[in-house]
């Protein structure tokens, strides 16, 4: 991969090079031997190399049977690259804009600093919080009362889902309270968890869970129910069982399906949380962001927020990333 | 005593009904046959005659609404390693290696890993892809993975075999190779084997034994016997053969007579 990149990196100017050198003649030796390098990498560059010296005639038309493939792959590489680079560039330019501006309005009294904040003074508050220690335990508390809620919610659901798939009875008889719950706005439960399970972790991963698991039930159920007949039944007429069907493959072919599910999870399981921990907490993030909000500390809410989305966006690239390592694996379906 | 332990499939005046929402329909009515240990036969006839039908009874997929039918003399409850079923689609699932996807009956019937790890090695290198085990069937072409699945129909040793349409995706060349791998593997163990198909080359090619069927609602129309010379040939062999034109020529005739009834009927 990085070989192919460096071939691709070094042809560009090397391309333009050497047909200038073919136009112009002597005068480019230069560019020309920038080129034979560039093609180093593929194959034949001895002979190239060689042939520079002597002069481009044989040279040109023993590269012209297997070059000009190379130089098209190349030149597509370039052109990716190319397009790769403006919207880094774009997309960096775009955020310096913003915090510019930000910054600019905030400093010269655009917008309210007391309510708007600016961004060096999100980053001064960031960096004393995090060196004295004090923000730290709050992500901690976020963090673990999120993984536990996607991970325990997808579980969750994913063992009802099982159930319903066994029990097609069950399904037809669930499926209408299942709309209901679906579409009910389950936020709304929170003072009911609080009465019940207390000002703490539990109220809040109850929260998480009501947002998570029936989603998630729907979602992976619709899977099982109409995973391929054709491998449905070449298990049952090699004489498989139920349990054998689900092991062999209802479940190892909802996997991919599981695993996105588990990236919806993740998003769902911070608005869970956070909104659980604006309700009871007394520590965390949301409760950080409560808190500033009540004493008037704008900075602390949007210094939290861009925590919470460090956070997040860490947690979602991780379960990708585990997605990858996980279905990648001889999948070429 | 003898014929009985000769007869491998029986179905006695069976008939089958598909019921849905819009009512009962009559799939089979009254067929009854009967297949020797190691014949060949091939089921053909218009789309709608049943013979899907029947091959899922011969299964155990589920039960005929009324008569018989019999494997080595006992009923066929529900579908067993016994009995061996090659569908259209190969079907391999496609997160398994090829070894895991030819063991996955073997697996089923509760013979330990290794063993039939062993046991599905032998059977690809038996079907011609030795050396394939480690890898997946998405790497695999159509006729490749139809012999996978062959092997993983194979594995569990069935005596009997029901092939629907299974070469009908395949392209003619690949289609001929697999006919020929089928009939050379089942001839040398001895299995009995029923094969559906629209082709009617293929099943004289192919079979011992050749039954129309009719639609509306399914029934044996008739039935042919293919001439020795041409059963004991490969089916590329048999398709050159001199006598072969005339067994196809009588199917082909046979389809189109039971085309006209239809007509007549409706």
């Amino acid at each position: 991969m990085s070989e192919l990149e460096l071939l691709g990196g070094s042809s560009s100017p090397g391309n333009r090079g050497g047909g200038n050198g073919r136009e112009n003649g002597d005068v480019s030796n230069g560019s020309g031997s920038v080129k034979g390098s560039g093609n180093g990498n593929g194959s034949g560059l001895g002979s190239g190399g060689r042939g520079h010296h002597r002069g481009r005639r044989p040279k040109l038309s023993s590269n012209a049977d297997s070059g000009w493939l190379e130089e098209i792959h190349r030149r597509y590489l370039s052109r990716q690259r190319r397009t790769s680079a403006a919207v880094l560039s774009v997309q960096l330019l775009l955020l310096a804009a913003f915090l510019g501006l930000w910054e600019a309005a905030g400093r010269l009294r655009w917008v309210d600093p007391l309510l708007f904040s600016y961004p060096t003074k999100i980053a001064n508050l960031l960096a004393s919080s995090s060196l004295d220690g004090s923000l730290w335990p709050h992500v901690g508390v976020t963090v673990a009362e999120t993984a536990s809620g996607f991970l325990l919610g997808t579980l969750v659901g994913t063992a009802l889902a099982a159930l319903l798939w066994w029990f097609p009875f069950l399904a037809r008889v669930c499926d209408p309270y299942l709309v209901v719950f679906n579409s009910l706005p389950k936020v709304a439960l929170g003072p009911i968890f609080i009465v019940a399970l207390g000002q703490g972790f539990l109220s809040i991963l109850a929260v998480t869970l009501t947002m998570t698991v029936i989603v998630t039930t729907i979602g992976i159920y619709n899977r099982f129910r109409d995973m391929e007949p054709g491998l449905v039944k070449v298990v049952r007429l090699l004489g498989g069982s139920r349990w054998q069907l689900f092991r062999l493959v209802i479940l190892p072919g909802s996997f991919p399906v599981i695993i996105s599910t588990l990236k919806v999870n993740v998003g769902l399981a911070w608005v869970g949380v956070i909104v659980g921990e604006f309700l009871v907490a007394k520590e965390g993030l949301g409760y950080l962001i409560i808190y500033g909000f009540q004493v008037f500390n704008f900075t602390l809410v949007l210094s939290t927020l861009v925590v919470i989305a460090a956070a997040a966006t860490l947690m979602y690239q991780g379960v990708a990333l585990m997605e990858k390592r996980l279905v990648s694996g001889g999948r070429e379906n | 005593m003898a014929a009985n332990e000769k007869l491998m499939l029986e179905l006695r005046s069976v008939s089958h009904v598909y019921v849905g929402r819009q009512g009962a329909s009559l799939a089979v009515e009254d067929m009854s046959l009967m297949v020797a240990r190691g014949e060949f036969i091939s089921l053909v006839g218009p789309s709608g005659c049943g013979k899907t039908t029947v091959l899922s009874l011969l299964a155990g997929l589920f039960p005929p609404a009324s008569g018989q039918i019999l494997m080595g003399g006992r009923p066929v409850e529900k579908p067993s390693a016994k009995v061996g079923y090659m569908l259209q689609q190969d079907c391999l699932l496609p997160w398994r290696t090829i070894r895991d996807n030819a063991a996955l009956g073997l697996q089923i019937g509760g013979v330990s890993t290794a063993q039939a790890h062993a046991a599905a090695e032998r059977l690809l290198e038996e079907v011609g892809l030795a050396g394939t085990g480690t890898r997946y069937p998405g790497e695999l072409s159509g006729g490749m993975r139809q012999r996978v699945a062959l092997a993983r129909t194979l594995a569990p040793n069935p005596e009997v075999l029901l092939l629907d349409e299974p070469f009908s995706a395949l392209d003619m060349h690949i289609k001929m190779q697999l006919e020929d791998l089928v009939q050379a593997t089942l001839r040398k163990l001895g299995k009995t084997a029923v094969l559906v198909t629209h082709d009617l080359a293929e099943a004289a090619a192919m079979s011992d034994r050749v039954l129309v069927l009719g639609r509306d609602p399914g029934h044996i129309r008739t039935e042919l016997q293919v001439p020795e010379e041409l059963r004991v040939l490969p089916p590329t062999e048999a398709r050159k053969h001199p006598a072969f034109q005339a067994v196809f020529d009588a199917l082909w005739e046979e389809m189109g007579a039971d085309e006209k009834d239809g007509g007549n009927s409706a």
